[in-house]
């Protein structure tokens, strides 16, 4: 590709960007929020058109006008949205639209679908519904699909952000096999670990467009993200988390005991202090986010009591958590989050009118007002506070969900995987909101798979495993090592009852 | 949606005259406004209902012919007729079409039906239920109130019903103004879990939807009723949920729920009884109407549909550009995102 042009309304998305891969190369695409990676994907696959440039395949000029194109010419795409079917199985999501058969053989299919899970190791059975796999098998099942039909060119799109190592290791002998066959892959991803492990070359884009190309081998870390970033780099040791005074005297913020939930949660007690940063780690599975929507009663409390600064109270729905100044940031922002058709300013006010109540809209004026002081505080990319939040970057998405929850001035946020899917300069800056909110009194619930994250900004680490707290970390014993030994541990070291 | 209204108005030739007959106005937009009362507050309702449940109500001819049979009986056992009698009868159709959204309501929140399942049992039963309201009859309502609510009351020229939609609609601006039930019924349909999760409760919203719609029934089976003088169970409003679901969509709204504008729906219902009126001014044969409107119907929903606008807008785009080149890249990057370097 040479000098590709993309321009939305008042957002010129890719401006003269180059792009070159070679068949049997890993190919890293790195930027920070809205540099464009996802739109230089969707140009090369068909899903837009681009505006101005040239884009060749094999030395002969290509033209896509729908997906189906580029997936015929052997370019297989999986993106960080999964694009499947959740009420049809796993072998049929799999073939999906690609007979021109009417007649289907069902038991063909399904031996196939077997065949295929089995050699990638996917954990799943080809008649299940896929909605009732994990986000991280239903994953492995879109690459399933994508390398089962031979394509010339994969395009991974985040495909890790919700694998656990495992799977991730499983994925990259699966990359290793396709580039020994001649496939050319590129893998978008914001793991700069991962970067490092498996990719050959990497293409940086910032702010639409073109900063470099670089072999992954003579470029570093440091130089990498400086290329992202751009100009002055933000030291991520240079953060210090907040101590908070924790004490048995002092009054929880929020108590639970014996809280469970129709998810599956088993009676559990909890409590955070003032201040306090507290993270839950564990694997995939484990319960975690679980454990955080019921203190939010996201799912069905069925037993145990809370409490708010020492009062019982009465939490058995959002609605009730969030008059008791508890909020909470979901997993999973496309289905929990946000509500896509809505402006970026009416997601934001959202929360904060359910509070102020049914009779007292805000006008118009005031909605304005606080959005806009949003958008400047957690710096939010977007045209205009009136634009759909389904128009931007799944990042800036992210920050408007955490600017609605911070409208509300909560006592105490739970932030469920808040770095999920977003670029480096974000996650730095989302790392020092949670330490300056603790600072200032708020209490913390910060959940995330990359346990640097949380070791960074937790003064308290509680360690699940297979839907139950095994062990709780503090001060000194917050060491990668030691989580990774109670998580390795805890399984091993448990009665069976 | 306004160039709909201006295809239809190319149609016929002076087409705006107006004139006072018998101290009231007339001519063919009065006419227009006067026939499209009753759907006009129904699309109102429909646009709620679809809005948040994402599905539609297609009793709701059913059941203003129910709260209307309700009306007339209260009216006919009266032993004199007056205003009072009137407004009495009146808000005691609207407790039934409370009851009758309640009903509706109920199934879809609770029970998680499918509006149109839902609904599907007021529209087999509830003629029926009216005609043994009515005492298996057709009951003749001849009194002067009523004459004046369906026509018109002397010394005033706009027709009742004109009125009484327009006090219709001013009062759902209110609503609008002073609640935030747009707010909350537009997230309850693109998203109800992260609705929920929010602290709104979808049930709740949805509910009410079908409250309102009840309440527009019943509105509209008043309006009817009077306009009609007597109450025939068989035909009052028949088949008028496809008009309106029509309204909703010629309006601009997803009959899949979301975001929806309640003006679109009203100017969609004014251009529904434009089209109808205007093929019979056009002299179509009876039998041919319903070809003729079906093939109207086509042509404006294509010409509204998002295919065609962003179709529209590229050529628009690329008019603009060939006049002036020059102001396009301007254009684009008049909106500064800020960087990194100017904080």
């Amino acid at each position: 590709m040479k000098d590709i042009c993309k321009s939305f309304p008042g957002v010129k998305a890719l401006d003269g960007v180059g792009f070159k891969l070679r068949k049997g190369e890993i190919h890293a695409l790195m930027g920070e929020n809205g540099a464009g990676k996802s739109t230089l994907i969707k140009v090369i696959t068909g899903v837009y058109e681009k505006d101005a440039g040239l884009i060749t395949l094999q030395g002969e000029p290509i033209h896509f006008k729908a997906p189906e194109e580029a997936q015929n010419k052997g370019i297989g795409t999986v993106y960080q949205e999964i694009m499947l079917c959740p009420n049809l199985t796993v072998a049929e999501n799999m073939f999906i639209g690609r007979s021109h058969n009417p007649v289907v053989n069902w038991k063909q299919m399904n031996e196939k679908a077997a065949k295929l899970l089995d050699s990638l190791g996917i954990p799943a059975s080809p008649t299940q519904e896929l909605s009732s796999c994990s986000l991280a098998v239903q994953q492995m099942i879109a690459i399933a699909r994508a390398v089962d039909m031979d394509c010339k060119i994969l395009i991974l799109d985040e495909p890790t952000s919700s694998l656990d190592e495992d799977e991730v290791h499983k994925l990259f002998v699966l990359m290793r096999e396709l580039k020994e066959r001649g496939v050319g892959i590129i893998f978008i991803t914001h793991f700069l670990e991962q970067v490092y492990e498996i990719s050959d070359m990497i293409t940086v884009l910032r702010n639409g467009k073109l900063v470099g190309e670089y072999e992954t081998a003579s470029l570093s870390q440091f130089e990498l993200i400086s290329k992202m970033l751009g100009n002055e780099l933000e030291d991520i040791s240079k953060l210090k988390k907040y101590e908070p005074i924790v004490s048995d005297s002092i009054t929880p913020v929020f108590e639970a005991r014996g809280l469970s939930s129709a998810a599956g949660v088993r009676p559990f007690n909890f409590t955070i202090q003032k201040g306090e940063v507290n993270g839950f780690a564990g694997l995939l599975g484990s319960g975690r986010s679980e454990s955080a929507r019921a203190i939010f009663a996201a799912d069905k409390v069925t037993g145990g009591e809370v409490s708010m600064k020492g009062k019982r109270v009465k939490i058995k729905t959002p609605l009730h958590a969030i008059k008791q100044g508890i909020g909470y940031l979901p997993e999973d922002r496309k289905d929990d989050g946000i509500i896509a058709d809505l402006s970026v300013r009416d997601n934001i006010i959202l929360t904060l009118q359910v509070l102020k109540g049914f009779f007292k809209p805000f006008s118009l004026k005031q909605a304005q007002v606080f959005a806009e002081e949003y958008i400047k505080k957690l710096n939010i990319k977007t045209p205009t506070p009136n634009t759909p939040i389904k128009s931007l970057s799944g990042g800036n998405q992210q920050k408007v969900i955490l600017a609605r929850w911070l409208l509300t001035h909560p006592e105490y946020l739970i932030l469920d995987e808040p770095t999920r899917g977003i670029d480096v300069g974000t996650k730095v800056e989302i790392q020092k909101l949670v330490i300056n909110l603790a600072a200032s009194g708020m209490s913390l619930t910060f959940i995330s798979s990359e346990i640097d994250e949380m070791l960074r900004t937790c003064s308290r680490l509680i360690v699940m495993k297979d839907r139950e707290i095994v062990a709780e970390l503090k001060g000194t014993e917050l060491t990668e090592n030691d989580v990774m030994n109670v998580i390795a541990q805890g399984g091993k070291t448990r009665c069976v009852n | 949606m306004i160039l709909l209204i201006i295809i239809n108005l190319i149609k016929g030739a002076d087409y705006f005259s107006i004139s006072l007959v018998n101290g009231a106005l007339y001519g063919n937009i009065p006419n227009i406004l006067f026939g499209a009362s009753e759907l006009v507050i129904l699309s109102i309702g429909m646009t709620l209902v679809t809005a948040a449940s994402r599905g539609q109500d297609i009793s709701i001819g059913e059941s203003a012919t129910i709260t209307s049979a309700v009306f007339v009986m209260f009216v006919l056992q009266a032993s004199e007729v007056t205003l009072f009698t009137i407004v009495i009868a009146s808000l005691l159709s609207c407790v039934v079409g409370l009851a009758l959204g309640a009903f509706n309501g109920t199934l879809v929140s609770v029970f998680k039906v499918q509006p149109m399942v839902a609904s599907l049992i007021l529209f087999t039963g509830g003629r029926s239920i009216a005609f043994m309201i009515d005492g298996k009859l057709s009951p003749i309502l001849a009194n002067d109130i009523s004459n004046q609510i369906g026509t018109v009351i002397p010394g005033v020229p706009i027709q009742t019903p004109i009125i009484l939609t327009v006090v219709f609609i001013v009062l759902v601006a209110v609503l609008f103004k002073t609640t935030t039930l747009k707010l909350y019924v537009e997230a309850v349909g693109i998203n109800p879990n992260a609705a929920r999760l929010n602290g709104i409760n979808p049930k709740k919203i949805i509910f009410l939807t079908f409250l309102i719609m009840g309440v527009c029934s019943a509105v509209a089976g008043f309006i009817a009723v009077n306009k009609a003088g007597r109450h025939d169970s068989v035909n009052l409003l028949k088949l008028i949920m496809m008009d309106a679901i029509l309204a909703v969509a010629i309006g601009g709204n997803s009959l899949g729920g979301g975001k929806f504008s309640i003006t679109g729906s009203i100017i969609g219902a004014y251009t529904i009884e434009m089209l109808n009126r205007t093929l019979l001014r056009l002299e179509i044969e009876p039998a041919m109407i319903k070809v003729f409107k079906a093939i109207f119907i086509i042509i404006l929903m294509v010409v509204a549909s998002p295919v065609v606008r962003v179709f529209a807008k590229k050529t628009l785009d690329r008019v603009r550009n060939w006049r002036s080149p020059s102001s396009q890249s301007a254009k684009l990057t008049t909106t500064n995102i800020p960087t990194r370097k100017e904080q």
